[in-house]
Parts: C-alpha cells; structure tokens; sequence
C-alpha cells in the first residue's frame, strides 16, 4: 500500500519541527516523504510480534558521576556565540505562548 | 625544505604515519618539515578537491614545533608525534570553528574541544585542519555540503563518498596521514572505500562521543581513515578508551590492537554475507569473492552465510536516525548560537533560522524523524524500526555461533559522478545498504581498500565483527590489505588515473 | 468570566460541590551539582556564569547523570512509601527558548518511584502516583509589557538554573478541597526537608507546585473534567487558586457550560486563573528513549546505602509522640492533644518531648508547654536542654510551681538556658520548695488550732481560710493547688 503524506501533515510537521516552509516547498516535501516512506512500508508490515525493542546497542546500566563541581565557561565563551546579548543574558524575541 | 638531508615524507605523497611518528620520535625527521610539506601541498592542491572547510596552519606549525622541542629535549612527543591528522568538521575544536558543513553553525567556535581531538593533540598529532562533510554528517557523497561537494582524489569528477567525504579524500590525497571520521550508517566506510583507504567502524561506545556534533546518538560513533590498516589500528588505539564525559563509553581495557596485525588469520573463520552480494556491482562482488580467496589461501576458512534479515536495515535506519537526528537538531534555533534569522516573535525566528540555516537533506530528515515520532505514528514506524534492530542483533549473533568476521562489499559500487544521485533521496540512502546494520547493532566493521574496477576506481572490502571485535577483525584486514591489488590504495595524485 | 462574581467567590458557594484536587510537585533536588554536568546547582548567580557545554546543550556535549541525585530520588521514594524501581529518561521534545537542547531530558513510562502515599496529620493517606528525575529549565525574563509574557516586546534568558536536577512527585487525585491540598504540600514540603533532599524554598522556586483541580456533586463517583493551574508560589496562592478554580468550574456548569479540559495561568494579583495561550501541537511531546543516556537500575545495596541515615518522617513522628501520651477511653487522643502533636512535629520540636519523657517529664503536660509556649520561639526551643525540660514539667506538675510560674521559668530558659529551680529560686519562686510549704503550713496550723480542727472534723470548706493563711505567710509565692494538696495529706 502507498503511503500519501498530504500537505497539510507536511505542514504539521514542519510546524512541529519549526521549520519555515513555503506552499509550493510543502508539496514536495510530501512526495519526498511519501517515497521514502512507502519504501520502509516493508518493514511497517513485517510481523514482529514478541520481539522486543532495542533502542540502544549496549547493555551498560547506572553509568554514575560524583556530584562533584567542575569549572563552568566564562560568561565570555557563554554568550560570545549568541545573536544577540543583552544584560548578560541570551536575548530573543517576544514570546507568544506559555512554557508548555 | 626537508630538515637535516633526511629522507623526506613519500615522494608521490606522504607516508604512512607510523614511519612519520617513528622518524618525527628519532629526530630524523622534524614535525616543522611535515607541517611545511603538507601545508604547501594543500595550499597548491585542495582548491580544486575542497576537502577542507578550514586549514588550521598556524595552529599546526605550533603544535608541530612543540613536537620537535620535545625530541630535542629527549622528552616523549607521543606515538604520534608529528603525524598530520584531519578532523572531521563535526567535531568539536575549542577556538576553531566547528561548522558541520552547514550554514547554521558558520563561524561558531566551540569553547571546548573533543575528547578524541584531545588524545590526538595529547598524543602529538599535528591537526591539518577540518574536513568537509555532507551537512551535519547527512548524506553519502559530501555533496549535501553547505560549502560546495568535495571532490575525489582518484577522479575529481566523482564525489568521494560520504558522509566523512572530506577526511577519505585528505588521506587519498595525501594531506593527511590520517583522519577521523565519524560513522552513524557508514559514513566513515563507504567514503574510505570510494577512496581507496582505510576505513573503521569502532564498537559502539569503544570511542568517545564527546564533542562529536550529535547526529543519531544511538549509531553514532568516531573512527579513523589511513592508509594502511595498522596506522588505523594506531588512531584507533590512540582515541579509544573510557571517557567520563560520555555514558555510553565503555569501560575496560582498550583491546591491544596494534598486537593483533602480526597474528595472521591463520584458523579465523570467516562468512561471506550470501544477501548483500545481489545488490552489489560486479566489481564489487567479485572483490569480496577475491577477498575470500585471499583469506583462505593464508589460512582462515570461509563459509557463505545467510543473513536476510540484515536487508531490512537500511529502513529501520531510515526511520531510527531521522527521529534521533529531528531531536538532536532542535537546538539549532538560532537563540544561542550560530544562525538566526529575525521574526515577528520567537516561533517565527525559530523557524526561520531553521528554514535558512538547514539544508534540504537535513530538513527532509528532520521533518521525517519528526513525523515519525508524532503522535500517533511512534509505535508503527519508531517502536518497529527498533524492533528490526533487534532483529538485525540476533541475525548478526546467529553467525557469530559459527564465524569470526564477516566478508560483505562496503559500497554497492564505486566512486558514481557529481550530482548522479542528487535528484534522489532514496538512490543515495542505498550507498549506505550494507553498512548500516554494524551501526544498528552496535559491531565493529571497516572498510579495505582492496581492489580496482575497470576504470582504476578502488573497490573496498567491508570487514564486520562482533562487539569489542576489532582484533579479528584487524587479522582479516590485514591479511585482505596483503593481498589487495597493487595500486588500489592511496594517496594517489589527481589524473593518476584513467 | 471577568466581572463574574466568580473570583470572589469562596468555599460558600460550593454548597452540593466537592473539589478534587491532585497536585503535582516540583522539588530542587539540594545537589552540589547539577542534574548532568558538574555545574554548580546554586541559586541567585549572576545570569549564565553557572554553565558549561553540557547544560547550555552546545553542539557535541553529553549528559552523565549526578549520583548524589538519584540517590535523593530513591531518599524521595523511600519517604513516600513508593516502590522504587528500575528506570530509564526520555527526551520530551517541544521548543522554548529556555530550553538549551530544545527537548527536555525527564522520566517518562518508567519513573524511579511509584505508587506511594503521604499521610495527612489528620490522618488522611493521599496517594502517590509517581516521583521521576527531570532537569529543569532556564529561566526567562520578559521585557517590556509590564514583565509578563502577554505583551511583552522581548525576552532574556538565564540558563543558570537549566539541568538543575528535580523530581516531580504526582499525587494521586486524592485531596478534597484547599485546605487538603495546603496541607498535603505542606506535609511533604516537610518531608522533603526532613528527608535532605531540598531546602523546600518555595520563594526561591525550590518547591513549585500545579494543581489539578476539578468538581463534581458530593457523592458522584465519575470526576469531572479537570483543569491544571500553574504558577502556584506559595501554599496561600495553593489555597486561593483551588478555591477560585473549583468555584469558576462549578459556576460554569451550574449556568449549563462545560468545563474545558486545560491549562490555567494563576494570576496572584487579580486572584484568578486565566487559560494559558498554547499551541495546537503543544502536547505532542515525541517523546523517545534518551540515546546519550543508559538505563537506571538501582539495586538493593544502592537503594539501602541512599536511603541510609533517613530520618523518621512527620507521620511516623506523629505517631511515635501520640503513643507516648495517655489516649481516651476509646483508645483515640483528644483532638486538642492531636492538634498539640501536629505542631509539635511540624515545628520539629517532638524530639525534646521524647526526651523529655524519658527523663521522667509527665506526658501530656510536657506536650502542652511545647506546642503552646515553647512553640512560639521553636529555634530556641530546639535548643532547649531536654533534662532541664523535663524538671522544670516535673516542677510544675508536682505542684512545686504553678502553671503562670512554670511559663515564666520556661520562658527563661528558652531564652537564656540555665537551670529551672536556679530560675526560679531567682524569680522568687523558691519558696514553693516543699520544705517552706511544710514551714508556713505548721505555722498557720499552730495559729489558727480552732479552724483546723473544724477542717479535721471534716469542714472542708474552712480549707480555703487555711489555704488563705498560707499564702499570706508565703507571701504569695505558694501554689494554691499545692497547698490544697498539703492540707488534705495533712488531713490524712
């Protein structure tokens, strides 16, 4: 079965992303995407019933530090990369929704 | 421009970098000079391959000098004194920029280096400079560069692979005695083979990850191009090892692995991947198949094994690496660094910078590893990818019941021209079919330069080999680079051949 | 809504109504360091000079998880009865400038620790739901517009407090009204500082607390639709804006509306909720295993060695001073004594009428001069010398003193220390010392021979002439009860 990625999800998705994209970038992003997808359809399909899930290739647990304190950065090597400082800190533009 | 009459670094390139440390240790030969000969080299050459996006000269002069201050002081310069190094433009350099290849992190500098950047400086390598790479390690041509492709050294109308594209080429080119990479699918073999050199895959975890720019952390991991496998084998042993820094670095001993280069594969037991050789060029198959015969002329035996279930990597990959990549890349908002591009409020300038700063590999993935984890859509596409990668796991540990490494091409052909692939994601997500499943399973793997196809092209054997395989999987490499076809290595010099 | 009688609305108005509350709890962990990095976890630094590549998520950092704050977790679990078990951290992803990494590194479907309680002073057990780790956040500051966020032209970041280490405690939707859930924040604030996990701050953010709210008719079973109030700062906003939400909620359904299923901004000033603006896709987290992190699986030896050296907690404090004091016939303590118990443990002073028991102080009297004086200055109460305590409750209760005297020497001992009898030889009381009683007592018996054989022929009122007589020979300074208790023994 063919996997139809509509623009409307495109634009879902690339809003999910923050990603600007323009109308006529939309519709090629969703046959991009449907390609692509359609291609690991296979795998969508095979049976895996029972087989558990590997996100990771180790097997290593409780991977620890001492609560130790190291040095931090200079305020210099902080913000020297920044667009756009002021009063020490990281200045951005206004912000229209609450923290989620 | 040779110090005291000693012989200089190759004629037709440079040498190997064990000869290098061990010339540069005596006092035969002074690091200055190295410095000299391949700064001058890349200054007069790399214009037209573009393997570097920074050449760091005078930072290498001054390494270079504290090497040759050290041998005259009878102090120890490390093993890898004086040996020229490349670094992968994704990994981190305090002070140097550190770009990815992508519009987004130009002229941002890092205020702290790798820790593999700090062994390699610890253990006296002198840093040529960063190399070129499709945009944040997303691709397998170089071509996905912010900065223009890099160009191969055998044929500079062909891509050098990708996405370490930069760093194969320095090698091949001989800018650099080695070079690190990094691999999240292949991007550290396909390109050594499409360039003739030498390429590994590290276990999982065997290597540092700090400071590697996150592109799927998962399948992600830092290894070496030489030319030669036991000059591999010596990066390797030099950047392997525990680091604090990073969770997922394995503890223990580093496995002796310059040791293993003189064990022979005498008894090794060896499978060719029967699935892998259907999709693969005719050179290609034929290499692997010769490959076999060389193993088993020197004493390993080799079998065909059957593992189909590998063949679904490539889309567990597809799906796996874009969801870890759509979260590694949010913090790329142009609120702390690099790019931003001005909006009415922050969601518009996120969105914007991201927009302008991204390439159109990078967002494609970013949107799909975005789709993919979505609501909705998690446990269809992410939770059953992860399952393959199980799949793959018990697929790979079946014939590890019977052999020690297995044979497989690494590329399914050689070096293709610029822009062949361009127009098409999915023929460029092939390149990486029978890579892959090493990064799915966390293994070892690397990349021979072994043969050359009907146009003077190199043609790489993949060695794969279980985790913390590396000594069996160094034995088959060397036994297979003994028995390669004269020529199929570098460095080589443009237009040396036809 | 605005004008609606609704924000004044108070617990009145809910007649019929019950609130149902559940809350959920972010607690600083008090570390050295940070969550994943080795930056200092300090409050009020000077803007991004407590950060390093790993907590302000520059391109290549790593996290590595602090010990000393899983073992705070597992401190956590132990204090809220919770199963503590193995666990993993998950990305939830969503962007917000002050988030370094633009995806939050927390527990998801696999916490730490989970299905707990808390028991109320009243006795109440609210169940807990879950505690996970989670790093906070940075901190913005809006410009412009007054400082909040809705017309606001700009907005600086602090990544100072990004990867501080929490836990989010999830209670289960168990408390009944505002005064509930003061007490259960309360109650586990007391727990948390009991336990070394936090300083419980919550002015300086070290506490921060949203509340599910939501009503239903007293006696329903279903739970209504519930709305989560953020920006609760202190346990007196906790209160008003349960109180607000659960009168806003019913005023809406009582007019034939529907309550909404969202998230409301406390506003402290206007003393109301308002919805908070969010996206769409806000709540599509895509949220996935954390690939730079490896699983938690903390076995017995760690989880016994964290939670080593715990204290006993308030309920069980509670517990242990109620057993020591006498109980009605019922076998139940007064509610005035249960009360007395409550602040004497809240105010951390149980551990001197401990110990002023076991020198011999009697109970019940003990406890009250604790919760009803020594309380009123508890820093110097908890300083106070459990032995002289318990003479001077001996004093009092042997009638050597009476209770006026007793609450001035103990209010000299809280004060300055000293001894008790030293005190109150000092403020004149000496002459209560038995042997003076004795004295005065035969005097006024050698004085007055015709009353006291009427009060030997069984008179009993001629005791208060008697008592009288004392206590001008004594200038005062006897205690009547004592006296009394004399002239009868005298009697036989």
């Amino acid at each position: 079965m063919a996997v139809e990625l509509t623009v409307a999800e495109v634009r879902h998705v690339a809003r999910l992303a923050r990603l600007e994209l323009s109308a006529e970038e939309s519709v090629h992003v969703a046959g991009q995407l449907s390609a692509i997808l359609d291609h690991v359809e296979a795998v969508r399909a095979l049976d895996l019933e029972g087989i558990p899930a590997t996100s990771h290739p180790l097997e290593l647990v409780n991977v620890l530090r001492a609560d130790e304190v190291r040095p931090c950065l200079t305020r210099e090597e902080v913000l020297g990369g920044a667009p756009a400082v002021e009063d020490g800190r990281f200045a951005v533009p206004r912000i229209l929704g609450e923290t989620p | 421009m040779s110090g005291a009459g000693g012989p200089r670094p190759g004629a037709e390139g440079l040498s190997d970098a064990a000869s290098i440390a061990s010339r540069v240790r005596s006092g035969e030969l002074r690091a200055a000079d190295v410095a000299e000969q391949v700064l001058g080299d890349v200054e007069s050459r790399d214009a037209e391959l573009h393997c570097f996006n920074l050449v760091t000269g005078e930072a290498m002069r001054a390494a270079a000098a504290e090497v040759d201050r050290l041998v005259a002081t009878g102090a120890d310069p490390g093993p890898l004194a004086g040996v020229p190094v490349a670094l992968k433009d994704n990994l981190c350099t305090k002070g140097v920029p550190t770009t990815c290849s992508s519009r987004m992190l130009e002229g941002w500098s890092p205020p702290y280096d790798a820790t593999v950047v700090r062994r390699l400086v610890a253990a006296g390598a002198l840093v040529v400079g960063k190399t070129n790479l499709d945009e944040f390690a997303m691709g397998s041509s170089t071509e996905n560069s912010a900065f223009g492709p890099t160009r191969n050294p055998w044929d500079t109308g062909r891509v050098p692979g990708g996405s370490s594209g930069g760093s194969a080429a320095a090698v091949a080119a001989g800018f650099a005695a080695l070079a690190l990479g990094s691999d999240t699918g292949g991007s550290i073999r396909q390109p050594a083979a499409l360039c003739g050199v030498v390429g590994i895959k590290p276990t999982y975890g065997l290597v540092s990850r700090y400071g590697l720019v996150a592109f799927a952390s998962s399948l992600d991991q830092v290894g070496p191009f030489a030319t030669t496998v036991a000059d591999a084998a010596l990066l390797l042993e030099t950047i392997a090892g525990h680091d604090e820094m990073d969770s997922t670095s394995l503890g223990g001993p580093v496995p002796r692995l310059t040791e293993a280069l003189r064990s022979g594969v005498d008894g090794l037991r060896v499978g060719v991947v029967r699935d892998f050789l259907a999709d693969a060029s005719a050179d290609c198959v034929a290499a692997v198949r010769n490959g076999a015969d060389v193993l088993s002329r020197a004493g390993a035996s080799v079998e065909d094994v059957a593992l189909p279930e590998l063949l679904h990597g490539l889309s567990a990959y597809y799906l796996i690496a874009p969801a870890e990549a759509s979260s590694n890349l949010a913090r790329y908002d142009g609120v702390r660094y690099g790019l931003r591009v001005d909006g009415e409020d922050v969601e518009q300038m996120n969105a914007r910078t991201r927009a302008a700063g991204f390439g159109p590999e990078v967002r494609r993935r970013i949107m799909l590893g975005t789709y993919v984890l979505s609501a909705g859509y998690y446990d269809a596409y992410y939770a059953q990818a992860q399952r393959v990668r199980t799949l793959v796991a018990r697929a790979f540990a079946r014939a590890y019941e019977h052999v020690d490494v297995l044979l497989a091409p690494t590329a399914p052909s050689v070096a293709f021209p610029l822009g062949a692939k361009t127009e098409d994601p999915l023929e460029m997500y092939l390149a990486d079919l029978f890579t892959i499943p090493s990064n799915l399973a966390g293994h070892p793997a690397m990349s021979v330069p072994f043969a050359l196809d009907g146009q003077g092209l190199p043609v790489g054997v993949q060695v794969l080999a279980p985790a913390l395989g590396e000594v069996a999987m160094l034995r088959a490499g060397v036994a297979l680079e003994s028995g390669a076809t004269p020529g199929a290595r570098g460095p080589v010099r443009p237009g040396a051949v036809v | 809504m605005s004008g609606s009688p609704v924000a004044a609305a108070g617990d009145d108005r809910l007649a019929g109504w019950e609130t149902v509350v559940g809350l959920e709890v972010h607690c600083e962990l008090a570390t050295a360091t940070k969550l994943f990095c080795g930056c200092p976890n300090r409050f009020g630094a000077a803007p991004n000079t407590q950060v390093c590549p790993v907590c302000l998520g520059l391109p290549g950092s790593l996290p590595v998880l602090n010990r000393r704050a899983v073992e705070l977790a597992v401190r956590v679990g132990r204090a809220l009865h919770c199963t503590i078990r193995p666990s993993t951290f998950h990305r939830k992803n969503y962007f917000y400038p002050d988030m370094p990494k633009d995806f939050q590194i927390s527990q998801y479907d696999e916490p730490i620790d989970v299905d707990g309680y808390l028991e109320l002073p009243s006795g109440r057990r609210i169940g807990i739901e879950r505690a996970h780790i989670e790093e906070d956040t940075g901190k913005t500051a809006h410009l412009g517009g007054g400082g909040r966020i809705h017309g606001a032209d700009r907005s600086l970041v602090d990544y100072n407090r990004a990867g501080v280490p929490l836990v989010e405690i999830v209670s289960r939707p168990d408390m009944r009204g505002a005064d509930e859930a003061r007490a259960y924040v309360a109650e586990l604030r007391a727990i948390l500082v009991a336990s070394g996990v936090s300083d419980g701050r919550m002015e300086e953010g070290s506490l921060r607390v949203d509340a599910n709210v939501s009503v239903r008719p007293i006696g329903a079973e279903r739970f209504g639709t519930r709305c989560e109030v953020k920006n609760l700062n202190s346990l007196r906003s906790l209160g008003r804006a349960v109180e607000h939400e659960a009168a806003r909620q019913v005023a809406l359904i009582e007019t034939g509306e529907r309550v909404v299923q969202q998230t409301r901004h406390w506003d402290e000033v206007e003393g109301r909720t308002s919805a908070m603006r969010s996206k769409e896709e806000a709540n599509d987290y895509r949220y996935f295993p954390e690939p730079d992190l490896v699983p938690l699986a903390p076995d017995e030896a760690f989880v016994e060695a964290a939670a080593a050296g715990l204290p006993l907690m308030p309920a069980d404090r509670r517990a242990r001073l109620a057993a020591l004091v006498p109980h009605e016939a019922d076998g139940l303590l007064p509610a005035s004594t249960a009360d007395q118990v409550a602040t004497t443990v809240d105010l951390g002073l149980d551990d001197l009428v401990v110990a002023a028991m076991a020198c011999g102080a009697d109970a019940r009297l003990a406890l009250a001069r604790t919760a009803n004086e020594a309380a009123q200055t508890p820093e110097a109460a908890r300083r106070l010398d459990p032995q002289a305590f318990a003479r001077l409750v001996e004093l009092e209760a042997s009638g050597s003193l009476s209770a006026t005297q007793a609450k001035a020497v103990l209010a000299e001992l809280l004060a300055g220390g000293g001894e008790p009898e030293e005190i109150a030889r000092r403020l004149g009381y000496e002459a209560l010392g038995s042997g003076a009683l004795v004295d005065a007592l035969d005097a006024v018996v050698a004085a007055h021979p015709a009353e006291w054989a009427r009060y030997l022929a069984g008179e009993d009122k001629v005791a208060q002439l008697l008592t009288g007589q004392v206590m001008k020979a004594t200038k005062g300074r006897a205690n009547g009860k004592a006296v009394a208790a004399a002239l009868a023994a005298r009697r036989g």
